[in-house]
């Protein structure tokens, strides 16, 4: 038997394959967001099957709550088949550990999603499954960036606090949305990490004028965190304004949809920069 | 590598958790405001006891109600293919008066345990709508929850003092019989299935209490005499002053609300 690390030779498709995990799971979050914003997750009130059967009737907010349901078995299964794939091919210990920890959040994701169900969407269950979903985009980003590392270098401090700040940003937003918290907190947490994604971002742009493998990240993520601005602003004003609507407005849904989603992209090309590093910068080993 | 599967198991042993409750909790069938077993129950007098009616007068700007888009599901859509539904929020009779506003007496009551009326409310789900709106029941006096409907329902009252629940309701299904154990004004009730549906249940301890209809006005039977606080609770106009009235034997007492638009 030969060493392990050395036969396995991470290949192009595994490459594209663990992209395409991480595009599907981008579509999960978003028809998450669709479920929450149309107010349908409780449209089925039994969990792990849908009105007693396998596939209930596709009506009204059914369609979204099942949708949602079925996109995330997918994405169960495709992230079982790269963990073994990875197990397979990858070379790095870290990077098929990550797999299986994705694996392994995705399973709890789906525990959650039946908790939900069937105790009513308790705001602190319902919070934690947003932050989870988050969580496994982050771990999907990780390992599509982590096969393209030549070696595990030390993680730079400030695109790691940009990409912890993200995330703070993504437990309070789940509050607000859930009715657990008040407006201030998010707003205050928006400054606080629209500042370290810039200092992060320019620090990136101006120590690596050359390096269009960490300029394009730090680029993406700053247009993404300031694009989060306005689709903040916008959800909220949608929200008040048709705060009197008999049933969530098409406006009030895309817009907090959108907030939602590029929530997650942000928090994902921070995860991006900070795993891929950058020289001269302050690192944590 | 045994690390990574010692995490995936508990990973799934987490995800068996969902699978271990039974159905949804219902309501507590036991009635907490109920008389209690073997007890004599207290009737209103409706023959010797004071009587105290009323309207709830609507003023200023009658507010334009949004039309309900219920093209999500054609079924619904067909109901009200002449006349689009429009929102029950606030509902203005021709006489000035405001329809749903539930009128109840708050406080003032000799401490008796109330019989419960064993006929059933009904609450239907008929053309994707609640009917009626708005519904006044005792503590531990039955719902009946019916489909009239050639569609889907999830009916999911939303209580804050008593016990939640969730429950689909095919077409032609039998009727749903439930309760409420605890005073509480007012819950409301949705259809998550058709997130336009909402509905409000008025749960009290005693059966003082009515709902106003196509003339704004109510009556309240069989009060013992005293003086009592009368509230009324609309779902839009939450701040409707309570009023103080004070009713002898076989007396009848006017107590009229206005509401600000």
């Amino acid at each position: 038997m030969g060493n392990p690390e050395r036969t396995r030779k991470p290949g192009v498709w595994l490459h594209r394959y663990s992209v395409f995990v991480a595009c599907c799971t981008l579509l999960l979050v978003i028809a998450g967001g669709l479920v929450t914003s149309n107010d349908a997750a409780l449209s089925v009130p039994d969990w792990p099957l849908a009105w007693g059967k396998l596939i209930p009737p596709l009506e009204g907010g059914i369609v979204y709550e099942f949708g949602h349901r079925v996109a995330a078995l997918a994405v169960a299964i495709l992230s079982v088949i790269l963990a073994f794939w990875l197990q397979k091919r990858e070379p790095r210990a870290w990077v098929r550990r990550l797999g299986w920890i994705a694996v392994g959040t995705v399973l709890a994701q789906a525990a959650l999603g039946g908790v939900l169900v069937r105790y009513l969407t308790p705001k602190p269950a319902s919070i934690a499954h947003a932050c989870l979903g988050q969580l496994y985009f982050g771990l999907m980003v990780a390992i599509c960036v982590g096969q393209r590392k030549a070696t595990q270098e030390r993680i730079p401090v400030l695109p790691l606090m940009a990409a912890i700040a993200l995330f703070a940003q993504t437990i309070l937003g789940a509050a607000v949305r859930h009715n657990a918290a008040g407006l201030l907190p998010h707003i205050i947490g928006a400054a606080v990490a629209t500042i370290l994604v810039m200092w992060a971002g320019l620090q990136v742009l101006m120590t690596n004028t050359e390096d269009i493998n960490l300029r394009r990240p730090a680029m993406v993520l700053l247009s993404l965190t300031f694009s989060q601005i306005f689709l903040g602003m916008g959800a909220y004003l949608s929200r008040a304004m048709t705060a009197d609507a008999p049933q969530p407005m098409p406006a009030m849904v895309w817009l907090t949809v959108a907030h939602v989603a590029v929530g997650s992209l942000a928090f994902g090309a921070a995860v991006s920069l900070a795993m891929l590093g950058t020289p001269g910068g302050m690192a944590v080993a | 590598m045994k690390k990574i599967w010692i995490g995936v198991g508990v990973a799934a042993i987490l995800s068996l958790v969902g699978c271990g409750g039974d159905k949804p909790p219902e309501t507590a069938k036991t009635d907490a405001a109920a008389p209690a077993a073997g007890g004599a129950a207290a009737m209103p007098d409706e023959a010797n006891g004071g009587t105290v009616t009323g309207k709830v007068a609507f003023t200023g700007d009658k507010p334009k109600m949004a039309t309900m888009d219920m093209s999500a599901n054609p079924a619904c859509e067909r109901a009200h293919k002449d006349a689009p539904q429009k929102s029950e929020e606030v509902v203005v009779n021709g006489n000035g008066t405001l329809k749903y506003a539930f009128v109840w007496v708050k406080a003032g009551l000799p401490d008796k345990n109330w019989a419960v009326p064993t006929t059933p409310v009904t609450l239907d789900q008929n053309g994707c709508m609640y009917k009626p709106h708005m519904i006044g029941i005792m503590a531990g006096q039955n719902i009946e929850v019916k489909n009239s409907d050639p569609t889907n329902h999830n009916i999911h009252p939303q209580p804050t003092v008593n016990q939640e629940w969730n429950e689909s309701q095919s077409p032609g299904s039998e009727a749903k019989m439930k309760t409420f154990a605890r005073q509480e004004v007012m819950i409301p009730v949705k259809c998550n299935v058709h997130p336009w549906m909402r509905s409000y249940i008025g749960v009290v301890g005693h059966p003082f209490f009515a709902v106003t209809g196509d003339d704004g006005t109510f009556t309240i039977k069989g009060l013992p005499p005293g003086t009592y606080t009368i509230q009324v609770w609309h779902e839009k106009y939450k701040d409707v002053p309570e009023q103080q009235v004070t009713v002898g034997a076989k007396e009848s007492k006017t107590v009229d609300f206005t509401v600000k638009g």
